[in-house]
């Protein structure tokens, strides 16, 4: 039986399906909420708890930041199975663009122990979508981008990636950085003896000056980019909504009809 | 300052160009005194012409890469020439968004990504649709650089200038030790009839409101009659319904189709913005507080699961 280490990217972010606003001063999104395990690092998660299991041994691993100390997302990925988190929290980390994110999170991975890096293709909030090739970059490291399946073969990893015409087979070395799309396994509820586990389960909660990162490189501080303006994008004239009282089918055949579709 | 001298990123398919390569070639000429683009693979010396007319005067060659995943190659060979460049246009697309990560951290500078317009206000400026597209974010970098912008599909349109051919010119591909071992082995082609999701006059596209992955066969069924594409809210991509390469909306493809239709889509933010620029949206949903009717033009109250048979029994009748 081989022994298999995943680190795992994860982003605590607002809840999706709750109101959003954008904070007056940065024109950020506004964080200082509650926050939630971002659904798309769900499948990374469930990705690595697999490759651990198949290997027949070794942990997984979570890395995050945040500002303001969360680790409510982080429990939920704990409970499904995660042994252990890395925490980087720091007010010095607010503002933190994609480039300044990637080199907390390569840092922060740098303490873990890992064959492998997993972290979704973009996160649901932000979505940059460049994190994790900065981070392998900063790191190193070879990446596959948009996997669709991802198994280990001794010292390599095999990913289908998604393209534009299908998909390419696509092998790599370990170490390595791996996204995965969501959809490509299911994530396991946690349950309640996982929930309870998590509880006792250990997060390192660092700073920026312990990663050895000055507060200059990261944050608002090291953000190579401003937002200047927001503005009302133009808004869609009213269109006619109608119940459907069995004509509805005709009445979407009528307006094709109308723009010559069909 | 104004803006001098811009690249462009081009990737290339067996008939030449991606459209989006084309619609950055378009904006950067609007912008730019200079424009140049650089590719890679066996087809550049003859998409030359093309990338010419469509305003680059020198077209920089990475030359075939064999089976390595472009993005290490291409962004060690785009810093080679970087310099003299005050901006680089990429497309999000797979190898887009691989090349720009990449480039971002070798070179230490930011990069600006989902941008779906550009400005100039001394510099580049740059838009991002927010909230579901409700609000645009404008943008800028503050530092020094070459700034890094990746830039949705269909933020501009194509238009082609005359320019004659541009000049290949060959550029080395640096030795990347470990981060460039990915290494592609075999590629797959997945069996597509009709037209492409991004590139379809009609989209129909289905989500959790119909209930089942079964159901999505409806979806696949009228996309045919229409002559359309299929596609997929984020719900049923996350729930396994369907691959990825469905998916319209924030973390999916930007799609602006003649016409779009919805089936049991409610709307969240994630998917309108990937759809809101269609022409003509019609929506069918069972929930009439439903934030997709707020984009639609046609808004259908009902049970996707009675009206969707319906119409493609009217269809087929024609």
């Amino acid at each position: 039986m081989g022994n298999m280490n995943v680190t795992v990217c994860v982003k605590q972010i607002p809840d999706p399906a709750a109101p959003q606003s954008l904070e007056p001063s940065t024109n950020t999104l506004d964080r200082s909420g509650k926050l939630i395990l971002d659904d798309s690092d769900a499948y990374g998660v469930e990705m690595a708890l697999q490759l651990v299991d198949k290997a027949g041994g070794g942990e997984v691993t979570l890395v995050s930041m945040a500002p303001n100390g969360e680790v409510a997302g982080l429990r939920t990925a704990l409970a499904m199975g995660a042994a252990k988190a890395v925490l980087v929290s720091d007010d010095a980390l607010k503002g933190s663009d994609a480039l300044g994110t990637a080199k907390v999170l390569a840092a922060a991975i740098k303490r873990t122990e890992f064959d492998l890096v997993l972290a979704a293709t973009e996160s649901s909030d932000g979505y940059t979508g460049t994190v994790p090739v900065q981070i392998a970059e900063l790191l190193g490291l070879p990446s596959i981008t948009f996997a669709k399946s991802v198994t280990i073969d001794g010292s390599t990893v095999k990913v289908d990636r998604q393209t534009e015409a299908g998909y390419d087979e696509v092998t790599a070395p370990l170490p390595a950085v791996v996204t995965v799309t969501a959809g490509v396994v299911e994530p396991r509820y946690p349950s309640f003896k996982g929930i309870m586990a998590a509880k006792s389960k250990p997060v390192d909660q660092v700073t920026v000056a312990d990663l050895g990162l000055s507060a200059g490189e990261v944050g608002a501080a090291g953000s190579g980019q401003t937002i200047f303006a927001v503005t009302d994008a133009e808004a869609r004239a009213a269109g006619e909504i109608v119940v459907d009282e069995g004509d509805g089918a005709q009445r979407i055949v009528s307006f094709l009809e109308g723009l010559k579709v069909i | 300052m104004a803006i001098n001298k811009i690249l462009v990123l081009v990737e290339l398919t067996e008939s030449g160009p991606t459209a989006t390569s084309l619609e950055l070639l378009t904006a950067a000429r609007s912008l730019a005194t200079t424009v140049e683009a650089i590719s890679w693979g066996p087809g550049v010396a003859a998409a030359a012409g093309t990338v010419g007319e469509y305003g680059a005067t020198t077209l920089h060659d990475a030359g075939d890469l064999g089976s390595a995943l472009p993005g290490v190659p291409v962004a060690g060979a785009i810093a080679g020439v970087a310099s003299g460049f005050d901006a680089i246009l990429i497309p999000t697309s797979y190898d887009g968004r691989d090349i720009a990560g990449r480039l971002s951290a070798k070179l230490n500078v930011p990069v600006l990504t989902n941008i779906t317009g550009l400005g100039e206000d001394g510099g580049l400026t740059t838009e991002h649709p927010v909230f579901g597209g409700a609000k645009i974010v404008k943008a800028k970098f503050t530092g020094a650089g070459l700034q890094i912008f990746v830039i949705r599909a269909k933020s501009f349109a194509a238009e082609p200038a005359g320019g004659a051919a541009a000049a290949v010119s060959a550029v080395a591909v640096p030795e990347a030790g470990a981060t460039g071992t990915a290494t592609i082995v075999s590629r797959h082609v997945e069996e597509r009839t009709g037209p492409k999701l991004d590139e379809a006059a009609v989209v129909v596209s289905g989500g959790r409101g119909l209930g089942s992955a079964d159901n999505y066969s409806w979806i696949n069924d009228l996309a045919k009659l229409l002559n359309g594409a299929a596609g997929a809210s984020r719900a049923i991509v996350d729930a396994g319904w369907v691959p990825y390469s469905h998916q319209v909306g924030q973390t999916g493809k930007t799609v602006k189709p003649t016409v779009y239709l919805a089936c049991g889509i409610s709307g969240a933010t994630q998917h309108l913005v990937g759809m809101k620029g269609s022409k003509n949206i019609i929506a069918i949903n069972k929930d009439q507080e439903a934030p997709i009717f707020t984009v639609a033009d046609l808004g259908i109250v009902g049970d996707v699961n009675k009206v969707v048979p319906a119409l493609i029994e009217a269809l087929k009748g024609r």
